[in-house]
């Protein structure tokens, strides 16, 4: 039996000056099904969803929901029409409550949160949520947002729920929760569309797969007709290997030894406990743990950006018998001697580049302290920004573009590129391929692996439990600022892992 | 020790003080709830100072037998409109053109007391005379005292002894309490002020609330001058910078508030107290004065460095305060 269409896009197009984002795409939802929308970076996805969800307006095309041509040029229309979309950065207010964001912005005439919440209660038992009402939102973890959201369309009577990347920044566990309950939905009669860049997610959750590239829509199949490398296949254009390799480095050394390491939070929470581990040169040392646990001030501390307590120790080891202690150094002396950060932040843009340069700026970040006198040197850096464009792929008009105007990839693709041209002998990635396209994340392990190769000890902070597993060596699993074990790569599983994430936490 | 008289004297003096900038404080209140940081405060204050003034004098000129009650009506209704033409250009410039707040809303500041001292100096010539303007009904029916109508002791005109925009600006500040945290309306403005890209998607018109945010509030922040030139200064008009440090002192009080209306009452007064209390200390010599009139700047400083230090979320300024919203950035 041909299920109806809740939601056809027909010839769609649009613009964003002289890109084009969508070039005359077709895209149908139907009723009760979930549908996987696949494509690398910059190949339209979330504009094409954002304009069902009326952020962007179509410059050319119509959208049809159950039949009808409608026009949605603004959230509330799309609201209308039933459509909710989830977006990938949450769209919550921090200091309202659970229930006061789930009924902003709806036409209840009374502001009454007691029956907001009730019927916040009804939706949590119908499909399996769990959550406060009356929780700020800046107490909840990741995956407690994320229900927020789903339930706040839900609220508004959604039939049609579109979901960006939804569990980029979930757990394994919390993952198999989420689809419980889209699975719950779907029951339920709702069509869901999902885009994620985890293609055993796409094969475990999704009816039916429609697939993006560079503007274009390529094709629709049944997920059950099809499987990873074909989909692969279509998405990039080509055929990719999906293993990722690990290859194998004789006599590994000790560079970084990591001994009782604690650190305090300005509240004076620990958010590191007495860590310790030693990172061997030539070999990729994933560090797994749910998002909070201690990665970010581990790095920091390392990097020296971040205070750590007495009785800690973090030593050097840059050959030839010597060793050095980092406890104490300043960021500019830990770099000189070899340890380098690239650490990619959540905001991208926070912390590693600055939006308003190009390329060559950015480069000139690192090295603004060489150069005769107080002229800064801008040959080098400008050399290097053509070497990262032309090696790693950076899409980008000019080197001297502002890359907050580039897409996450390839923003990405800079940052990371501008710390291995350092050359260290310790690199520290942390969520290297976040938001990453599938052939951009094996260009950055490809990247990894060859400073691993060279010697080189990589500390690889990573959210993708699958990616983690297969491309470290060995890995340090953080809870709640301990190390709660260290796992052989090659031998653990994917559920071991998952469980030391949550070894010390308590229920809750 | 100062006598009951003295006590009761400070007070007073610190309770008008206070309603001046409680007016200044609430207006700006609502507008920094909708993400928009005006620093225009003095120079609104300045243009409700001068049309309530300049339309009172017209009428008082005018009408064969001025009356009070007229008077008021006009020159409150003036007062009101024209600030808030001063929030409608600063929203025009800022949300519309998106042009830096910080820098537009200084230049408010210095075009409101450019503009009002101008047209101030041609009342004061129109005037003759001494070069003095005075609007006499009309101030009398702004400081006609609630006292008048309830009989009351010396303990008694600590609380009635004003005209009824003290009361007003108490009034106001409830109401606009109950507003933000009560209604619908004022959950979807701190939405927008929050996080305007999530209060966009949610449906509720940013650009709209906004504006609506800015230009009444701008209207309440002008009612700080009218009560200044009608009640403060009797409906007269002096070309100095008090109205000006008046206003900055309404912004400061916002912050000391923690962007709260209720907590605004009783700071406003607050700082009445703290920046006449100078009066009643022996001693002082003109320049001494002066360090005590920094009192309420240094105490709202203390506030902020408490705030920042206890980091809790609510006391915090709205999120993203400063910031203009473009729906299509990328």
């Amino acid at each position: 039996m041909e299920r109806t269409a809740a939601v056809e896009m027909i010839n769609i197009t649009k613009r964003f000056g002289q890109v084009l984002a969508n070039d005359h795409v077709n895209l149908e939802i139907r009723k009760g099904e979930i549908l996987s929308l696949l494509g690398e970076n910059g190949s339209g996805k979330t504009t094409l969803m954002n304009m069902l969800s009326g952020i962007y307006f179509p410059d050319e095309g119509e959208i049809r929901v159950n039949g009808q041509k409608v026009t949605i040029s603004s959230p509330h229309d799309a609201f209308d029409c039933g459509i909710g979309m989830i977006h990938q950065h949450f769209k919550l207010v921090d200091v309202f409550t659970a229930a006061e964001n789930v009924t902003l912005g709806t036409k209840d005439d009374k502001l009454d949160l007691k029956a907001v919440s009730s019927k916040i209660r009804d939706i949590c038992d119908r499909y399996g949520f769990v959550i406060d009402p009356a929780k700020k939102v800046y107490d909840m973890s990741v995956s407690e947002k994320q229900t927020v959201e789903i339930i706040k369309v839900l609220y508004r009577g959604a039939d049609i729920l579109i979901l960006d990347e939804p569990t980029a920044v979930l757990t394994p566990q919390e993952t198999d929760r989420l689809f419980g309950v889209m699975r719950n939905m779907k029951k339920d009669g709702k069509s869901m569309i999902i885009i994620t860049h985890k293609l055993h997610e796409v094969m475990d959750v999704s009816d039916r797969v429609a697939v993006l590239r560079k503007g274009r829509y390529i094709m629709d199949v049944a997920t059950k007709d099809t499987n990873p490398a074909q989909l692969t296949e279509m998405m990039v254009g080509k055929a990719v290997t999906l293993n990722i390799e690990r290859p194998k480095f004789e006599n590994p050394v000790p560079r970084l030894e990591v001994k009782n390491l604690t650190a305090l939070d300005p509240l004076g929470v620990k958010r590191l406990d007495g860590v310790s581990f030693t990172a061997y040169g030539g070999e990729i040392l994933g560090i797994a743990g749910i998002a909070g646990s201690g990665q970010k001030e581990l790095l920091e501390a390392i990097a020296g950006l971040q205070p750590v307590e007495p009785g800690g120790s973090i030593l050097y080891y840059p050959g030839g018998g010597k060793t050095k202690e980092l406890v104490g150094l300043t960021p500019m002396q830990i770099r000189r001697a070899g340890v380098g950060l690239a650490f990619v932040p959540e905001d991208r843009l926070g912390m590693g580049l600055v939006g308003e340069m190009g390329m060559t700026g950015n480069m000139l970040l690192r090295s603004y302290s060489k150069g005769r006198g107080i002229v800064a040197d801008r040959k080098g850096p400008r050399l290097l920004a053509e070497r990262v464009r032309e090696e790693l792929e950076v899409m980008t008009p000019s080197i001297d573009f502002p890359v907050r105007a580039l897409s996450g990839g390839n923003v990405q693709k800079v940052l990371v590129g501008r710390e291995i041209a350092q050359s260290p002998m310790v690199l520290m990635t942390a969520y290297a391929v976040r938001g990453l396209d599938i052939n951009t994340s094996y260009a950055i392990y490809d990247l990894l692996n060859r400073q691993k190769m060279q010697g080189v000890a990589v500390v690889y902070v990573g959210e993708d439990l699958d990616v983690l597993l297969e491309l470290s060596d060995r890995i340090v699993v953080l809870c709640g600022g301990q190390v709660s074990g260290v796992v052989d790569a090659a031998k653990t599983t994917k559920e071991e892992v998952g469980l030391l994430m949550t070894k010390f936490r308590k229920e809750g | 020790m100062l006598s009951i008289v003295q006590i009761s004297q400070l007070l007073q003096s610190a309770i008008v003080f206070g309603t001046v900038i409680m007016f200044g404080a609430l207006g700006e209140i609502l507008t920094q709830k909708s993400g928009n940081l005006n620093l225009g405060v003095p120079g609104i204050m300045y243009l409700g100072g001068i049309a309530g003034l300049a339309t009172a004098y017209g009428y008082e000129h005018l009408a064969k037998t001025p009356n009070g009650f007229v008077s008021l009506l006009i020159s409150f209704t003036a007062a009101f409109i024209a600030s808030a033409l001063g929030g409608l250009l600063y929203s025009f410039l800022t949300i519309t053109l998106r042009a830096n707040q910080n820098v537009t809303g200084l230049t408010l500041t210095i075009f409101g007391s450019g503009l009002a001292n101008f047209f101030g100096g041609i009342l004061n010539t129109m005037a003759g005379g001494v070069g003095q303007i005075s609007v006499r009904t009309t101030s009398q029916a702004y400081r006609t005292a609630v006292a008048h109508f309830v009989q009351v002791g010396h303990v008694g005109e600590i609380f009635f002894s004003y005209g009824f925009m003290a009361y007003l600006a108490i009034i106001l500040a409830i109401v606009l309490y109950v507003f933000l945290f009560r209604t619908r309306a004022g959950l979807n403005l701190r939405s927008i002020g929050e996080n305007p890209g999530t209060a966009d998607a949610a449906g509720i018109n940013v650009i709209r609330n906004k504006y609506i945010a800015t230009c009444v509030g701008a209207g309440i922040s002008g009612l700080g001058g009218l009560y200044y030139t009608m009640d403060y200064i009797k409906g007269t008009w002096t070309t100095d910078s008090t109205i000006e440090s008046l206003g900055w002192l309404a912004v400061a009080l916002v912050i000391f508030a923690t962007w709260k209306p209720l907590n605004a009452i009783w700071g406003a007064y607050l700082f009445g107290l703290l920046y006449w209390i100078y009066l009643y200390i022996p001693g002082l010599t003109r320049s001494s004065q002066e360090l005590f009139k920094m009192l309420p700047y240094i105490v709202t400083i203390i506030v902020l460095l408490l705030v920042s230090i206890r980091k809790k979320k609510e006391d915090q300024p709205p999120a993203s305060l400063g910031l203009a919203y473009f729906r299509e950035e990328r």
